[in-house]
C-alpha cells in the first residue's frame, strides 16, 4: 500500500485535473473522455438511443436559447437599471398583451418538443414482432437472465475482484480493478440486428434495469411483468447497473450486455444449452461464482426454473462421491463470500434485526434438514437459493456455516440437499 | 432569535397579562405568532444543520471510489434520513415559521386564528424528529429504504419502522394544523380594505400552499398506515404475493409527493415576489397573473404525479398524459420568471443581501426548471431517471430555490423582527460563497447523471471520480459558508454590533406593505386594532396604526 502522503498528493492531483477539465476542453484529455460519456449522455448503439439522444440535445438547445435570452434580459436590467445609473424607477406594472405573449411562446415551444417525444415514446412501447425474448428477474442483489423457449438461464453477479475491492477498508484501490463495479461474472449475450424483447420482474423488492447505450430502462417489480425492447446495431460490450434503491447492495448489481453477430450468438447459445452445462457443472464446482450459473435447464417460459434445475443439480451431485469436511468448508467459504456475506457479514453476525446473526443460531446449529431447507426456500428478506446454487454448493456453504465462528454442528452432504429439494 | 423584541415600556405597565412569560416557560407555553415563528425558524435551522452534516457524510464517502467511511447500509440510512430531515424538518418548518411571523402582520391582524393549535402544531415537531433521529441508535439502525419509502423494500426495515411511521404521522398532524390555521386566518381576519386581490403575494402563495397541505398530508398518512398494517397486521395492500400491488403505493405516495414539491416552492415564489419589487423600487409586474400562475401550478400539481414513475411501466396512454401535463407546468412557471424580470426592468435597483439571494433564486431556480423540462420528456427520462441528473435537478430547485428564498426572507425581515440591521459585508460574503459553492456542488452532478451514475449508491465506477470530487469540495464549502449566516442572524438577535435598535419602521426605502408600518422591532402584539387598508396596500393613517399597535 502506498503511504498516506503519496495517496493524498495523488488525490490532490486528481482534484486539480477535475477542476480544470472544463478549461481545457480542447485538449486531448477531453477528447479522450468524450467517447466514454464523460460530460453528456452517450449516443448509444440503437436507433432508439439515437432518437433519445437527439431529443435530449433538442431540449438542451432550447434551454440554452431560452436561458441566453431570459438571463440576458435579466443581467442587462441588473446593469442598466441599477440606482446609480437609473435613479428614478418607472412605474409600469401591468400589460395583458405582454402576459399573453409570454404564455403563448412557451406553449409553442412545448408543442415543438412534445411531438417528437410522443413519437419516440410510441416506438419504445411497441414490443411486437420480436425475434427473441429474454426474461430478466431482479434479486437482492443479482440479475437472472432467462432466454425464453431456449432453455438457457443463468444468474449474473458482481465480478469477484470488484467484490473484494468494494468492501469497507479493503485496502484495494478500485482504480486497479478493470471496470470496477461495472463488470459481472456472466454477460447477457444478445444478437446484433435482432429485435430483442425483455420481460422484467423481480423476486423480492423493486429493481431497475438500465442500459445507457441502448437507452432502455424499466423497473423490475415483484408481481408485475414489464416489457421493453431493443435492437442493437453494433457488436460490443455495454455496461450499466441497477437504478432503483433495492437495499444494502443496490450499488453492486451491475449489468453487462455483450452484443454478438448472429452466428456468434447462436454458437454461444448452443454452448449454454443444458446438456453441456450439466457435464460442466461438477468440473467447475470449485469456482463458485461461475458454478453458480451452471444449473441452467429447460424451463420454457415458466415463472421460476427450480423444478428443472433440481433435476440437473441432483443428477450431478448423486454421481459425485461424499466429500471431506475440510473440502466442504473450503468450497463453502467461497460460496459464502459470493452469496451470503452481504447480509450475514464475514463475521457471521449479520446486521440484526433484518439480517440475523448465524453465530450460535438455532437453525444453523440445529438439525441439518432445517438449515438446508431454509437455504433452499429462503425466509423473509432471504431469497430462495434453490434456483441459484447446486446441491454441492448448498452442502458446502451449510457445512461452512455450521463450522465457523465458533459453531460446531457437523457436515452436510450433497445427497441430503438433493433429498430436500422441491419438498 | 428575536428574544427581546417584546419589552418596550409604553406597553409593559398596564397590561402584564399580554407580555411573555419569563425563561423557558415563555417558549413552551407561548401562543404568540411571533414567538412560534421564532421557534419554527430555530427548529428549522437546527434541522438544516443536522441534515447538512448527514449530507457531508454522504459527500465524504463519495469523494473517491471504494468505501472509506461508512458501510453501504449506513450510507442508505444517511441518504434516507438526509431527505426526511431536510424536507420535513428544514424546508417546511422554515416556511411555516415565516408564515407565522409575517402573515398576521401582512394582513393586519393581531395573531393567527387558532393560537393554541399553533403552539401544539409546533411542539409536535421536536418530538417527531427526536424519535426519528433516535432510530440511528436502534439495533438495525435508521430507515434505509429511501425517503420515498417504497414497499417491499421499506418493509425490510427493522425496529425503526414503526417509529418512522409514527414520526411521519406527527409531522403530518403538525402540517395540517398549521395549514388550517393559516387558511382560517387569511380568509377571516384580514383588515378592512385588505381584499383578496390586494394581499401580498407571500400571503397568496401561503394560502394556496395551505390548501395543498390539507389535501395531501392525509394521503401520506393513509399510505404509511397501510405500510404499517402490511408489516404488522398481515394485510396485503402492497404485497403482490397476497394480491396487493406495490405500484399502487407509488401512485399514492406521489399523489402526495408531487404537491409536496410545490408546498416547498410556492411560499418561495411569494418571498421573491416581495423582495424584488422592494429593491427595484417598482411595483410587482403582473400581480394578477402572478396569482393565477400560482393557482395554476397548484392545480397542475395534482395531475402530474406519475412523471416520477415513467419507468414503472404505466400504459402508453398514461405515459403520454403525464408527459403532456408535466410539460404544461413550464407555462405558469415561465410567466412567473418573466414577471420577476419585468419587475426589474426599468427599476432603480440596489443590491443588498436579500436582493442578491432573490436574483440568484431566479437564475438558479430557472436552471432547475430547465432540467425539469428535459425530465418531463418521457423517452429521455428513461435515460435520466434515478440518476444524478435527477439529484442535480431537485437540489437546484430546493437549495438555490427553496433554501435561498428562506435565507433571503430572513435577511429581508430580520431588521423588522429584531430592530437591528444585519452586517451587510458579512451578508455579501455569505451570498457569494453560498452561490459559488452551491453550483460547484450540484452542477457537476448533471454530468455524472448523463454519463450513467445512478443515485443512492455509496460507491461508483472509477470514471465518475472527477466530478464527484468537485461536488464534494463544493458541499463542504457550502456547509462552512453557512456559519457566516448563523453569525449574522445571532448578531442581530443579541446585538453583537451594538445594542441600539436603530432601523426605521420601513427599513427598506422601497418596501411597501402593512408589516412595514409597525415599529422595528415589531412589538409583541401588533394590530390589536385593525388598520384600514388603502388602495396602495398601506394603512390609510400610517402613524395612527403604528400607535394602535400598543
Amino acid at each position: 500500500m502506498p503511504s498516506s502522503s503519496t495517496q493524498l498528493s495523488g488525490l490532490l492531483r486528481r482534484l486539480v485535473v477535475a477542476c480544470t477539465a472544463p478549461l481545457v476542453s480542447a485538449s486531448a484529455f477531453a477528447a479522450d473522455t468524450m467517447d466514454k460519456a464523460y460530460w453528456n449522455m452517450p449516443r448509444g448503439v440503437t436507433q432508439v438511443s439515437h432518437d433519445v439522444y437527439s431529443l435530449h440535445m433538442l431540449g438542451f438547445y432550447f434551454c440554452v436559447v431560452i436561458g441566453v435570452v431570459v438571463f440576458g434580459v435579466m443581467f442587462y436590467s441588473l446593469f442598466a437599471f441599477r440606482r446609480s445609473k437609473h435613479p428614478v424607477p418607472a412605474n409600469f406594472h401591468e400589460s395583458t398583451v405582454v402576459e399573453i405573449i409570454w404564455t403563448i411562446i412557451p406553449f409553442v415551444i412545448l408543442i415543438v418538443l412534445a411531438v417528437p417525444a410522443a413519437k419516440t415514446l410510441i416506438t419504445e412501447y411497441d414490443t411486437s414482432n420480436s425475434d427473441l425474448t429474454v426474461k430478466i428477474t431482479g434479486y437482492q442483489w443479482k440479475w437472472q437472465y432467462e432466454y425464453v423457449d431456449q432453455g438457457v438461464s443463468f444468474f449474473s453477479t458482481l465480478k469477484a475482484d470488484a467484490n473484494a475491492a468494494r468492501q469497507l477498508h479493503s485496502g484495494i484501490d478500485p482504480n486497479t480493478v478493470p471496470n470496477y463495479l461495472h463488470d459481472v461474472d456472466n454477460y447477457l449475450v444478445l444478437p446484433v440486428g435482432k429485435k430483442v424483447r425483455f420481460l422484467l420482474t423481480a423476486n423480492d423488492v423493486i429493481h431497475g434495469w438500465w442500459m445507457p447505450d441502448l437507452a432502455i430502462k424499466k423497473d423490475a417489480i415483484p408481481g408485475y411483468v414489464n416489457e421493453m425492447w431493443t435492437r442493437i446495431d453494433e457488436p460490443g460490450v455495454y455496461r450499466g447497473q441497477c437504478t432503483v434503491l433495492c437495499g444494502r447492495d443496490h450499488g453492486y448489481m451491475p449489468i453487462v450486455v455483450e452484443a454478438k453477430s448472429d452466428a456468434d450468438f447462436e454458437a454461444w447459445l448452443t454452448s449454454k444449452k443444458p446438456v453441456q452445462v450439466a457435464s460442466a457443472a461438477s468440473a467447475t464446482m470449485t469456482d463458485a461464482p461461475v458454478a453458480a450459473t451452471a444449473p441452467a435447464a429447460p424451463a420454457p417460459a415458466a415463472p421460476t426454473p427450480p423444478p428443472a434445475v433440481s433435476q440437473v443439480a441432483a443428477a450431478t451431485s448423486v454421481a459425485g462421491a461424499k466429500k471431506s469436511k475440510d473440502d466442504l468448508i473450503k468450497a463453502g467459504a467461497t460460496v459464502y463470500g459470493a452469496r451470503c456475506v452481504a447480509c450475514h457479514q464475514a463475521t457471521g453476525q449479520g446486521l440484526p434485526p433484518t439480517f440475523p446473526s448465524l453465530v450460535g443460531d438455532k437453525i444453523v446449529t440445529g438439525p441439518a434438514a432445517g438449515h438446508i431447507s431454509q437455504i433452499l426456500k429462503g425466509k423473509n428478506a432471504m431469497p430462495p437459493f434453490a434456483p441459484m446454487l447446486s446441491d454441492d454448493e448448498i452442502a458446502a456453504v451449510a457445512t461452512y456455516e455450521r463450522n465457523s465462528w465458533g459453531n460446531s454442528a457437523g457436515e452436510v452432504q450433497a445427497d441430503q440437499v438433493a433429498a430436500l429439494r422441491g419438498k | 432569535m428575536a428574544h427581546e423584541h417584546a419589552h418596550d415600556d409604553a406597553h409593559g405597565h398596564d397590561d402584564h397579562a399580554h407580555g411573555p412569560d419569563k425563561g423557558i416557560m415563555r417558549w413552551i407555553k407561548t401562543t404568540n405568532h411571533k414567538d412560534l415563528g421564532t421557534l419554527y425558524l430555530f427548529f428549522s435551522f437546527t434541522m438544516f444543520f443536522i441534515g447538512g452534516l448527514m449530507s457531508l457524510v454522504i459527500r465524504a464517502e463519495l469523494f473517491q471510489p471504494g468505501l472509506q467511511f461508512v458501510d453501504p447500509e449506513l450510507f442508505n440510512q444517511f441518504t434516507t434520513m438526509h431527505a426526511l430531515v431536510m424536507i420535513f424538518g428544514g424546508v417546511m418548518p422554515g416556511f411555516v415559521g415565516l408564515a407565522n411571523w409575517m402573515v398576521p402582520m401582512m394582513i393586519g391582524c393581531s395573531d393567527l386564528a387558532l393560537p393554541r393549535v399553533n403552539n401544539w402544531g409546533f411542539w409536535l415537531l421536536p418530538f417527531a424528529f427526536t424519535m426519528l433521529l433516535s432510530t440511528f441508535f436502534l439495533p438495525g439502525g435508521a430507515p434505509a429504504g429511501g425517503w420515498t419509502i417504497y414497499p417491499p423494500l421499506v418493509l425490510q426495515t427493522g425496529n425503526s419502522f414503526p417509529i418512522l411511521i409514527f414520526a411521519i404521522h406527527l409531522m403530518g398532524i403538525s402540517s395540517i394544523t398549521g395549514a388550517i390555521n393559516i387558511v382560517v386566518t387569511i380568509l377571516n381576519m384580514r383588515a378592512p380594505g385588505m381584499t383578496l386581490l390586494k394581499m401580498p403575494l407571500f400571503v397568496w402563495t401561503w394560502l394556496i400552499t395551505a390548501y395543498l397541505l390539507i389535501a395531501v398530508m392525509p394521503v401520506l398518512a393513509g399510505a404509511v398506515t397501510m405500510l404499517l398494517t402490511d408489516k404488522y397486521f398481515g394485510t396485503s395492500f402492497f404485497n403482490a404475493a397476497g394480491g396487493g400491488d406495490p405500484v399502487m403505493f407509488e401512485h399514492i405516495f406521489w399523489f402526495f409527493g408531487h404537491p409536496e414539491v410545490y408546498i416547498m416552492i410556492l411560499p418561495a415564489f411569494g418571498i421573491i415576489s416581495s423582495i424584488i419589487p422592494t429593491f427595484a423600487r417598482k411595483p410587482l409586474f403582473g400581480y394578477a397573473s402572478m396569482v393565477y400562475a400560482v393557482a395554476s401550478i397548484a392545480f397542475l400539481s395534482f395531475i402530474v404525479w406519475a412523471h416520477h414513475m415513467f419507468t414503472v411501466g404505466i400504459p402508453l396512454a398514461g405515459e403520454l398524459f403525464f408527459m403532456f401535463s408535466t410539460m404544461l407546468i413550464a407555462v405558469p412557471t415561465g410567466v412567473k420568471v418573466f414577471n420577476w424580470i419585468a419587475t426589474m426592468w426599468g427599476g432603480s435597483m440596489t443590491y443588498e443581501t436579500p436582493m442578491l439571494f432573490a436574483i440568484a433564486f431566479v437564475f438558479l431556480f430557472s436552471i432547475g426548471g430547465f432540467s425539469g423540462l428535459s425530465l418531463a420528456l418521457a423517452p429521455v427520462d428513461f435515460q435520466y431517471h434515478n440518476t444524478y441528473f435527477v439529484v442535480a435537478h431537485f437540489h437546484y430547485v430546493l437549495v438555490p430555490g427553496a433554501v435561498f428564498s428562506i435565507i433571503a426572507a430572513i435577511y429581508y425581515w430580520i431588521p423588522k423582527w429584531t430592530g437591528r440591521m444585519y452586517n451587510e459585508t458579512a451578508g455579501k460574503w455569505h451570498f457569494w460563497l453560498s452561490s459559488i459553492f452551491i453550483n460547484v456542488t450540484f452542477f457537476p452532478q448533471h454530468f455524472l447523471g448523463l454519463a450513467g451514475m445512478p443515485r443512492r449508491i455509496p460507491d461508483y465506477a472509477v470514471q465518475f471520480t472527477d466530478f464527484n470530487m468537485v461536488s464534494t469540495v463544493g458541499a463542504f464549502g457550502f456547509f462552512v459558508s453557512q456559519f457566516i449566516f448563523i453569525f449574522n442572524v445571532l448578531a442581530c438577535c443579541y446585538g453583537w454590533f451594538g445594542r441600539t435598535r436603530n432601523v426605521s419602521n420601513q427599513v427598506w426605502e422601497g418596501a411597501t406593505g402593512l408589516e412595514w408600518s409597525v415599529p422595528s422591532p415589531a412589538p409583541y402584539h401588533t394590530f390589536e386594532d385593525q388598520p384600514l387598508v388603502g388602495d396602495d396596500g398601506m394603512p390609510v393613517h400610517g402613524d395612527a396604526v403604528a400607535a394602535a399597535a400598543h
